[in-house]
């Protein structure tokens, strides 16, 4: 068994005005456990970045805290900052319903409402007081559209979208998530529960989702992390060891402990 | 002894068991239809009952039954959805929730002779209402209370918590979510809760007794001024159930064919009763292939 120096740290950085997203020291603490360890990280707008590490290390958590998907959580608490356009999103006087229509998330489990495919595009919109059917047609649209869900449901529109299989399930989430027009879109693990070709058809998706969204991702599969990412960031035990571009972090990671939890000699 | 012996031995009990279970409550059924539904006919269950001859029959009982049922629904229903969707949305773990949780289980084994009592004391002499409709949807609310917030409760539990994750990710409020998305899709199973607890109300006698009384006065059906004491829309006047006619009947009965118009009262407690518990599973099935699929 190696020993690993867990004090090093590689962590990249960006010019300001290519960031999408900012942690400053950020600490979640559930009871008295402390998962997140004051982590500094920045992210880049319009890349995928994956988060990676073995279980428990907290990368979840630290998604979840991104958006604040933590104040669900009676026991969670999180200190530090989160900086988005400048703003401090993790403020105690921020309107976290408005913030998350700035941040979306898609989660590891496809959990689209049960409502008709066309009701969970267009539910927020709803709820905002839009009524116009041309307009919310037009959403349902180009949300479907950009999750490359359109060709295979624009004439189950009215049907529930619990009729579809999990990957059509899990896009129709993205494209529910994506019709606010979010800036960053936060997923976690959203392959997990996915056949190999619906992961792959995911991959795509992602793809083509970067040109207009900043994509955070939380994965627990390697290749999907080296496939379809631009910079990837490793965890352990609350702490972000080494972040880098996808590249190096795979075939020439600086870190001992990264490289060989990469290649899956420990984790 | 051999796995696959053992299994079947233990098979064969509990089959055995679920065989006695259903014998006792198929005969018990078939008694009571058999004895009752051929006193039953279209002027037994319209016209009024009667106090010293026989051939009365027990329209205005049935109606009482159905009204007080309405009433109380009324009553009873916003108060569990309120407290329900409290329980399981809001409430923090802790001391209090702990608190009132061990209220509703304690209030729901009171006895309804108990709640029956308690309600003659509080709504029939301390708030004046006398033995009325009112007083008898009072008692039966609290009778019923804390198993319809259970259910309530137990529904929206039963909702998966990626379901709320979902609404919240999108910037829906917590209150947005839970009345758009949570409700909805908990809704078949709240009202099959509902229609469930309609089916005890509306069998329900000892809370009744001494709070919606014991006489059935007659009706008129073309007063509709709802203070009036004829009138059937009227929550002040005294009303008695079908259930309470069958205990008054059998107890205290003064006419010659006490035991034709019991059978009979009981045969179509009985057939309301299982119309309430399949119509149950029924709209609950509608409800949500209706909410599941299309808009």
């Amino acid at each position: 068994m190696t020993e690993y120096n867990w004090n090093e740290r590689h962590i990249i950085t960006f010019p300001q005005e290519k960031l999408a997203l900012e942690t400053k020291d950020l600490h979640v603490y559930y009871g008295q456990k402390e998962a997140i360890k004051g982590i500094d990280m920045q992210f880049e707008k319009n890349k995928i970045t994956a988060l990676i590490g073995p279980s428990g290390c907290g990368k979840s958590t630290f998604l979840r805290s991104l958006n604040r998907m933590n104040d669900t959580i009676d026991i969670a608490k999180v200190t530090g900052q989160i900086l988005y356009e400048g703003i401090d999103v993790n403020a105690d006087n921020i309107n976290v319903y408005e913030m998350r229509k700035h941040i979306g998330m898609v989660f590891q489990r496809p959990n689209p409402f049960a409502k008709s495919i066309y009701k969970n595009i267009t539910f927020a919109y709803e709820r905002a007081g839009v009524k116009d059917k041309q307009v919310l047609d037009e959403i349902v649209e180009t949300s479907l559209k950009q999750a490359a869900l359109w060709d295979q449901v624009k004439d189950d529109l009215h049907k529930s979208a619990f009729t579809l299989s999990g990957g059509q399930q899990q896009r129709l989430c993205i494209a529910r998530a994506i019709a606010v027009k979010p800036d960053i879109l936060l997923m976690d693990e959203p392959a997990s529960a996915l056949d190999p070709i619906a992961t792959m058809q995911l991959e795509e998706t992602m793809f083509e989702l970067k040109k207009d969204y900043s994509i955070i991702i939380v994965t627990h599969n390697m290749q999907q992390a080296a496939r379809a990412s631009d910079y990837t960031a490793f965890f352990y035990l609350g702490d972000l060891i080494e972040y880098d571009k996808t590249n190096t972090i795979f075939q020439n990671a600086k870190l001992q402990s990264t490289s060989d939890y990469v290649s899956g000699h420990f984790g | 002894m051999p796995a696959k012996k053992v299994d079947q031995i233990a098979t064969g009990i509990l089959y055995t068991i679920a065989v006695i279970i259903v014998a006792i409550l198929a005969s018990l059924l078939c008694y009571i239809l058999f004895r009752g539904l051929p006193h039953v006919s279209w002027s037994f269950l319209t016209s009024k009952s009667s106090s010293y001859q026989a051939g009365g029959g027990i329209g205005i009982q049935l109606y009482n039954s159905f009204f007080l049922l309405v009433v109380t629904l009324l009553i009873s229903v916003p108060l569990s959805m309120g407290a329900g969707v409290y329980l399981s949305e809001y409430a923090k773990k802790g001391r209090l929730t702990n608190f009132v949780r061990t209220c509703i289980e304690i209030l729901s084994s009171l006895p309804s002779v108990v709640v029956g009592l308690f309600g003659y004391l509080i709504f029939v002499v301390q708030f004046q209402y006398g033995f009325s409709i009112i007083s008898g949807a009072l008692a039966l609310t609290v009778f019923n209370l804390p198993q319809m917030t259970r259910s309530v409760e137990d529904s929206l539990r039963n909702v998966h918590h990626t379901q709320r994750e979902a609404g919240l990710a999108l910037g829906i409020s917590r209150w947005e979510t839970v009345l758009h998305v949570v409700i909805p899709e908990a809704l078949p199973s709240i009202v099959t809760g509902i229609v469930l607890a309609s089916g005890r109300i509306f069998g329900e006698a000892a809370a009744l007794i001494y709070t919606a009384g014991q006489s059935a006065p007659a009706l008129d059906w073309g007063n509709w001024n709802p203070l009036s004491v004829t009138s059937p829309i009227s929550i002040f006047r005294q009303a008695e159930t079908l259930a309470v006619h069958i205990w008054k009947v059998n107890s205290e009965g003064t006419i010659p064919d006490a035991t034709m118009v019991s059978a009979g009262s009981a045969a179509v407690l009985l057939v309301v009763i299982l119309i309430f518990n399949l119509s149950a599973r029924y709209i609950g099935k509608k409800l949500h292939q209706k909410l599941t699929s299309a808009a």
